[in-house]
């Protein structure tokens, strides 16, 4: 009898030898004499777990985890290919570990479970389901079904996806584009890798039907340079789609046109920036233009176009497959739906976390990331990346949605969630800000290019001691001349750490460093 | 799946970095698909490479001078056989990145954008690969690891210049 084992083919699975891992598995499967199918599927995003192996049995699959290629051998002698459950790995059935089953998971549903690369194992679990539909419905409704369905830009604006989609659609016919924001630079964010490294049919698929409900016929996935696997499975999924007709001038026979095309940035984190990321699309450097016209308006080459994030488009397929209302169902106020939340940084169970809209930020961290890694006590979270404010012990009671996070200056941005343990020097932090921002700056306006520069000699000089309360005074301006004249987010929200420490941490700044 | 290991690399002549831009130059915006055929083939953008895209796009040479030089991600100069780009965002500072990064450069016995004196390794930033529930995390050449630490980086280190005596 044939058992198929699976072993994850993502980047943090690799990161952490899972190719070996799969070695040592098919090794130690000709030894013993089993028969073992394979299967290099995504990663369940329990990344605390990975390597995480699974056996299929007929209760369900069995996991084991973490699991170093120097565990295979035990773990075999302990009847992994039977899935028995006697080996201090072991987790029993992968669907009861609680951190996977209190999840609510509408966009990932299918990640960690399928082979990425398999359209069968895609179409299997509602896989293209949504297009099916999309092909049946004029554009109109599908923008009216996505408006419905309540979906908020996933990137970190919240801008709502059924508006700026139906401003295009609006626009002239002629060439529009879908462009597919995929340049994911925030810290402590890998949602957008994971549906492109796990689930890339479902990127197509929300694309494809974005493009339907405008009138594109044209879509870019701008993709960040810092995903070499990113890019390998996409591309390859890309090639896949197009030779089993879901791609191209006849979709599935509807006489519907769409192509789709990767585009690799360069390491510019202001590309991640939808006007900056246009340009750059376009062949320019990276520069923000200043807004209006929208890019709805007069966006790629000029012309109409839908710029989203990746976990938008990615949130499309099941709108149109399960419908709208059952989408708006979840979250609380105005945030609708699920957001894939992440938990990085120093926490002990680190990973992806779908829930809909509402769950407080210390149940985020405790119930799912079971504390820090380090053991000691949590001293900050920022949550919303690098522009995000660093969160006191006061504010972690606040529910993650949108509205709730903007009452106090915070931002839910791209759901990343980075926890710090005690032993951080949030001077240091708020001095990090500034610097990201001068290497990152695209040097347009001047608050930002200037005064990220200004912004570390002046954090230095408060940190020496030099006239620290008058450059205190001068770090407030310089603060609140970067929030209010910068062209963008990224001049304009480069304070909102560094105003966070002054304002929680203070201590931590004037502190004078050993 | 195979490991990715170094990029083969091949030295660069006008003719050979002629064919790379002609490969792409008829896409809508052609320049980042060029600049990356390029490196990717020659291992960095020599400056012959300016005047020949300059003239096959119709921009200035400054133009794509400023192109180039936007980019954290292209390099004007020839690395070392492996490039080493340690993370230094948040969720990686937060697991001991700035330990590690001072621990890398001491071990390497260089600064960020330089190259060690063997010329195995050019050393350079990132700002997030990704991994950032299991950092720190440093990619080498096409491969990501995570929970780095100094001890499993002197050994990669050495099973990297270990593999390069041999294939020679």
């Amino acid at each position: 009898m044939t058992v198929t084992v699976y072993v994850p083919c993502d980047t943090t699975a690799l990161a952490l030898g899972a190719n070996a891992v799969a070695d040592a598995l098919q090794q130690a499967a000709k030894a013993k004499g089993v028969d073992i199918n394979l299967v290099r599927n995504g990663s369940r995003g329990l990344f605390w777990l990975e390597p995480l192996v699974e056996v299929e049995t007929s209760e369900g699959r069995v996991a084991y985890g973490p699991v170093e290629a120097s565990d295979v051998s035990g773990l075999v002698e302990a009847g992994l290919f039977e899935g028995k459950a006697e080996h201090p790995l072991a987790h029993g059935l992968t669907d009861e570990i609680p951190y996977l089953k209190k999840q609510q998971r509408l966009t990932f549903s299918r990640i960690g479970v399928t082979d990425p690369l398999s359209i069968e194992d895609y179409r299997a679990h509602h896989g293209f389901a949504g297009l099916e539909n999309a092909l049946n419905m004029d554009g109109q409704a599908i923008v009216d079904a996505v408006k419905d369905s309540g979906l908020r830009g996933r990137g970190g604006a919240a801008f709502p996806t059924g508006i700026k989609w139906q401003t295009v659609h609006d626009e002239p016919e002629g060439q529009k584009y879908i462009v597919c924001n995929a340049d994911e630079g925030d810290s402590g964010t890998f949602a957008d890798r994971l549906v492109m490294e796990c689930d890339p049919y479902m990127l197509i698929e929300g694309m494809t039907i974005a493009g339907l409900a405008v009138g594109a016929s044209q879509g870019y996935v701008y993709l960040r340079s810092e995903y070499p696997v990113a890019h390998r499975i996409f591309n390859e999924a890309l090639d896949r789609a197009y030779r089993a007709g879901y791609l191209g001038r006849n979709i599935r026979g509807s006489g519907k046109h769409f192509d789709l095309e990767v585009r690799l940035g360069a390491g510019a984190y202001i590309c991640g920036e939808e006007t900056s990321l246009l340009d750059s699309l376009e062949g320019k450097r990276g520069m923000v233009r200043a807004k209006p016209p929208l890019p709805a308006i007069k966006g790629l080459f000029g012309r109409p176009t839908v710029v989203n994030n990746v976990l938008s488009l990615a949130a499309v397929p099941n709108i149109l497959d399960q419908g709208a209302q059952a989408y708006a169902d979840y979250g609380m106020g105005k945030s609708r739906g699920t957001l894939p939340m992440q938990l990085a940084g120093n926490v002990k169970r680190g990973g992806l976390v779908e829930l809909a809209f509402g769950i407080t930020l210390r149940e985020l961290m405790d119930d799912f990331g079971g504390g820090t890694l380090s053991g000691r006590s949590l001293k900050a979270v920022q949550v919303g990346g690098p522009l995000g404010a660093y969160l006191p012990e006061s504010q972690w009671d606040t529910p993650i949605d949108y509205e709730a996070f903007a009452e106090f200056g915070g931002v839910v941005g791209h759901g990343g969630v980075v926890m710090f343990d005690d032993t951080v020097d949030m001077g240091e932090q708020a001095r990090f800000a500034m610097e990201f921002c001068s290497v990152e700056s695209c040097g347009k306006c001047t608050p930002c290019r200037i005064g990220a520069v200004r912004g570390v000699e002046v954090i230095d000089r408060i940190r020496a001691g030099e006239n620290a309360d008058a450059n205190l005074t001068l770090l407030t301006d310089l603060c609140e001349t970067m929030v209010d004249g910068s062209l963008c987010a990224m001049g304009g929200m480069t304070p909102f750490p560094v105003q966070s420490v002054m304002k929680h941490f203070p201590n931590d700044l004037t502190r004078q460093k050993a | 799946m195979p490991h990715a290991g170094p990029q083969p690399v091949q030295d660069w002549t006008p003719e050979l970095i002629q064919q790379a831009v002609d490969a792409h130059k008829d896409m809508p915006g052609a320049m980042l698909p060029i600049l990356h055929a390029i490196q990717d083939r020659f291992g960095y953008i020599p400056e012959a490479a300016v005047p020949i895209i300059a003239e096959s796009l119709r921009h200035t040479r400054a133009e794509v001078h400023g192109i180039i030089s936007f980019y954290h991600h292209f390099r004007t100069q020839p690395s070392g056989s492996h490039v080493v780009q340690v993370c230094r965002a948040e969720a990686c500072q937060a697991v001991g990145a700035r330990q590690l990064e001072a621990h890398v450069k001491e071990r390497l016995g260089v600064d960020y954008h330089h190259t060690s004196r063997d010329n195995e390794f050019t050393l350079e930033p990132v700002y997030c690969l990704g991994n950032c529930a299991c950092g720190p995390s440093i990619r080498v050449d096409d491969d990501i690891h995570g929970r780095m630490d100094a001890d499993k980086f002197d050994r990669l280190v050495d099973n990297l210049t270990t593999t390069a005596v041999e294939v020679k």
